[in-house]
């Protein structure tokens, strides 16, 4: 299925499209690190990762190509277990491996997989941002590193076939430009942990068959469906919006524009949740804040309570005290209507744009 | 986030409309700051593609990059930021003030005051999202290793001079906008989501055309639509109407505009330089000229409207009065600026590739006393920073209830007056916690003696009931005057009294008095003293090795992109 025509016929289209800049120079540093029957890979894998092993002198780049994803991760299979007699360095270019997701097959591929003489296999993510001063941006190696442990994942999945298992390495070699030049620069990233994570999510997944069976009969989510009905179909499916998706997921704007339509608090974030405890919409946390809902014991409607009066108290009190000395004048109580008279003439807070108080 | 701050938004999701979280300006701006807004090319390493620079708002100066893969086009354009940056700093670094600062002598080892220049005022450099900051510091760091042809004359591919100083001081901003509180290096969107809490999450206030719509709509709408519109409308021909503030570019626009634009232009070059005679050269120069003024107009028309966004911006700032204490911060701004004018004067090298061990401990000690002085700082300076601080129950407000004179045990007999307030507040009290009060912009410490029931004597340190910890406002009417409710607690004043037996005039709380103590302190005392770098012990690594080798500029290949 495809999410983001799916989000355009519901009028909520993604944002997301690659540059075709970021595209072509993603390829030209791929080429580049892959020339020579991946010459300069083998010798960072064998620096970085393999020291003890002898060096690269050719490494075998057997030829993948198949009919289908099958036939190619059929192919990828029968490469790696003979890569694995040979003794020697192997590169596998676009290798395909299939991982089960939720109960359904997924394909991936992975940049490069490299067979190390051993028979272990590590896997290679090749990457276009800069690695400065042997350092690169934290985020994005996170994510490279989340990518690769799927694929580690994966590869362990060929490996338990074959007797006797090969070992996947849980370490992956992460390749860059070096600094400000396109000369490739690689760094060992230890994936255990994410790879760990990962399992464990995916274990958890609810299996689609599971979801399948739980949507109401004939449910569709054709594009070219009327976009209400289409909007009743991708209702049926259950989903909790945080902001995070956003950089994830083709649907985001879809689901932010139900999620504030409903008044999560969760659309703010994560977090609020936990601040909130059981105050989900916005609506109850005001008026539990104004005092006109909520049980005043929980303690979190009594600290939103004392939030809003305190909030109230300096914003209220800004003209009247000094800075210094907040004075109680205008009450405690967020909803008192001293609080709010004491607000109203001031007119720098209107040019500055904001609308004052917001006591009825 | 706090709870205070989360109400804040959600009282924007409620209104449509930004609410403030502060009532004071808690950064300096400068009465002509340098704003720059730039653009990179999308898969390279902060490879420019254009800027908007200036400190007219009505009259930035445009750079752009035709090319941004040609080594020399991008040499021209740092070498022009360079022509507008570095006037604008050297116009700062010339203005100065005396002041003193105290050395140690190093021959009789004491502290001693030396006369020193401050300069009078700091070049501030705005960028429109953090972002910008990171390109700031990515710029500096590609540029200040570089050498040009004087220094080296040998080299493949010099840099234009005054680009390895561009870079130096682009290093310097970058790295002063790590201290928090700092205001050399502003990414606008950091300091409007300082002030203002908007209804969406802190991920979207990034963008800031959608920040500045929250807070400021257009035609006094609704905040939360003209946001919505900020971030998604698109034109006729699928471009955003409000262009992302950048670095990055809209990928749309890449593939439908610009590169369309910059294959004209080296369409136009390669057929300029097979020109075969005068005439035929003419007339494909006029196309190369058209070929770059398209680029240049597709540039103008990203950047243009960030540019007015971020002016906007800071008129709303500056109707904000400056809070006391942020002018303390930006003369550390001064000296660190100063600093940095002093070492390019003295010849010293470029910035280092990685700190010593040395300089990156004290660099990490400076952060986290800045980030403690900031958060102190901001608190006195705002009552509602103030009050968030006295939700978490490290501040109190209230009223004096009664003051009793008392005095030390001591030979010679101090004041050390005890001090009842009234307080709705619930501060986590302990046994003899210190507390402090502002006092004539000074801070006045006081112990916590214990908690007194109305009426009752005896005090104990813990407090009176679990009914008036929960937090007066839980029930309608109370706290309607300052006499009723709340809890009492007992100080006893310690300081800032005078030298005599009865304390100086005006320095005791009376009775009556409105006042707010602080469990945190108000000014951040500095960590013990590090090393010099040449004393750096063997177990940090040692003294740095070869301290008078210059670091060696970048190897070059022909396929570098910055």
């Amino acid at each position: 299925m495809n999410k983001a025509v799916l989000a355009s016929a519901l009028g909520a289209p993604s944002a997301f499209g690659q540059s075709q800049f970021a595209f072509m120079r993603g390829n030209a540093f791929e080429a580049r690190v892959k020339a020579d029957g991946g010459a300069e890979l083998l010798r960072l894998v064998h620096e970085k990762l393999d020291p003890g092993a002898e060096p690269p002198a050719a490494g075998a780049v057997p030829d993948l190509t198949a009919v289908g994803p099958e036939g190619r991760a059929a192919r990828t299979a029968l490469a790696l277990r003979e890569a694995g007699a040979t003794g020697g360095w192997t590169l596998l270019d676009h290798p395909l491996l299939t991982l089960d997701v939720a109960g359904s097959p997924a394909f991936l591929e992975p940049d490069a997989v490299v067979v190390h003489p051993d028979g272990s296999w590590t896997v290679v993510e090749i990457k276009s941002f800069p690695m400065l001063d042997g350092s690169a941006d934290a985020a994005k190696v996170g994510a490279a590193a989340r990518q690769s442990a799927v694929y580690v994942l994966a590869l362990e999945r060929v490996a338990a076939r074959l007797d006797p298992a090969p070992e996947v390495r849980q370490t992956v070699l992460l390749v860059c430009p070096k600094d400000f030049s396109n000369l490739p620069t690689g760094s060992a990233v230890d994936v255990r942990k994410q790879r760990s994570v990962t399992r464990r999510q995916l274990d958890r997944l609810t299996r689609v068959e599971d979801i399948a069976d739980a949507l109401p009969e004939g449910t569709c989510f054709a594009p070219d469906l009327p976009a209400a009905e289409l909007t009743a179909a991708v209702e049926s499916v259950p989903a909790t919006y945080a902001p995070e998706c956003l950089s994830a997921c083709e649907l985001a704007f879809h689901c932010r524009a139900r999620s504030r339509a409903r008044g999560a608090v969760t659309t703010l974030g994560r977090s609020l949740r936990a601040e909130l405890g059981s105050l989900a919409s916005v609506d109850e946390v005001l008026s539990a804040a104004r005092g006109t809902s909520g049980d005043p014991t929980d303690p979190t409607v009594a600290a939103l309570r004392r939030a809003a009066a305190l909030r109230a108290e300096a914003l209220g009190t800004r003209t009247t005290a000094p800075a210094r000395d907040p004075a109680r004048g205008a009450g405690n109580c967020a909803t008192s209507h001293g609080a709010a008279a004491v607000n109203e003439p001031q007119p720098a807070r209107r040019t500055a744009g904001r609308s004052g108080t917001t006591c009825p | 986030m706090s709870l205070i701050t989360t109400l804040a938004r959600l009282e924007a999701v409620d209104t449509g409309r930004a609410q403030p979280l502060a009532t004071v300006r808690h950064r300096h701006l400068s009465d002509r700051p340098l704003v720059l807004v730039p653009l990179t090319t999308a898969g390279e390493a902060g490879a420019p593609l254009g800027a908007l620079v200036g400190t007219d708002r009505d009259e930035p100066r445009l750079l752009v990059v035709p090319q941004p893969r040609d080594r020399d086009l991008r040499f021209a354009f740092l070498a022009e930021l360079a022509d507008v940056v570095l006037p604008y700093i050297d116009d700062h670094a010339r203005e100065v003030e005396a002041a003193e600062r105290s050395e140690t002598d190093p021959e009789t080892g004491k502290r001693v005051k030396v006369e020193v220049e401050l300069c009078a005022e700091a070049a501030q450099l705005i960028v429109p999202s953090r972002a910008g900051i990171d390109l700031v510091r990515l710029l500096g760091r590609s540029m200040r290793f570089r050498r040009t042809a004087e220094q080296d004359p040998e080299a493949p591919h010099p840099a234009p001079p005054r680009v390895p100083l561009l870079g130096r001081w682009f290093t310097h901003y970058g790295e002063r906008a790590r201290v928090p509180g700092s205001s050399l290096l502003l990414a606008l969107t950091d300091v409007l989501s300082r002030h203002w809490a908007t209804g969406q999450s802190t991920l979207e206030d990034q963008h800031l055309g959608a920040l500045l719509a929250w807070i400021d709509p257009p035609d006094g709408g609704s905040g939360a639509e003209a946001a919505l519109r900020a971030e998604l409308l698109r034109d006729a021909e699928g471009q955003l109407v409000c262009p992302p503030a950048g670095p990055a570019t809209d990928p749309a626009f890449d593939n439908k505009l610009l590169a369309p634009a910059i294959e004209r232009y080296d369409r136009a070059r390669t057929a300029l330089a097979a020109a075969e005679d005068g005439v035929e050269a003419d007339d494909r120069l006029g196309e190369l000229t058209a070929a770059e003024r398209h680029i240049r107009e597709l540039v103008a028309s990203r950047t243009r409207p960030t540019w007015d966004a971020v002016w906007r911006g800071l008129d709303l700032l500056r109707a904000l009065p400056e809070g006391p204490r942020a002018a303390d911060r930006w003369t550390r701004d001064r000296w660190s600026f100063t600093g940095h004018r002093d070492r390019v004067l003295a010849g010293e090298p470029p910035q280092p590739r990685r700190d010593d061990a040395v300089t990156a401990a004290n660099k990490l000690a400076t952060r986290e006393r800045e980030q403690a002085r900031l958060e102190a700082q901001e608190a006195l300076d705002d009552p509602l920073v103030m009050a968030g601080r006295r939700l978490a129950g490290e501040a109190f407000a209230g009223e004096v209830t009664d003051v009793v004179m008392a005095y030390g045990e001591g030979k010679r007999p101090s004041p050390r007056p005890l001090v009842t307030v009234r307080t709705d507040d619930t501060p986590h009290l302990g046994e003899r916690v210190k507390v402090y009060r502002s006092l004539g912009g000074k801070p006045q410490a006081a112990e916590f003696v214990g908690y007194e029931e109305d009426g009752a004597t005896g005090a104990g340190t813990s407090p009176p009931g679990p009914e008036s910890t929960s937090g007066p406002g839980s029930g309608p009417g109370s706290g309607s005057g300052s006499g009723s409710g709340g809890t009492l607690v007992v100080l006893r004043v310690l300081d800032r009294m005078g030298r005599g037996r009865e304390p100086e005039p005006g320095s005791v709380p009376e009775k009556g008095d409105l006042l707010c103590f602080t469990l945190f302190e108000h000014e951040q005392r500095g960590g013990a003293k590090l090393p010099d770098p040449e004393d750096t012990p063997w177990t940090h690594g040692g003294p740095p090795g070869g301290t008078d080798t210059a670091p060696q500029p970048d190897a070059v290949t022909d396929e570098d992109i910055l």
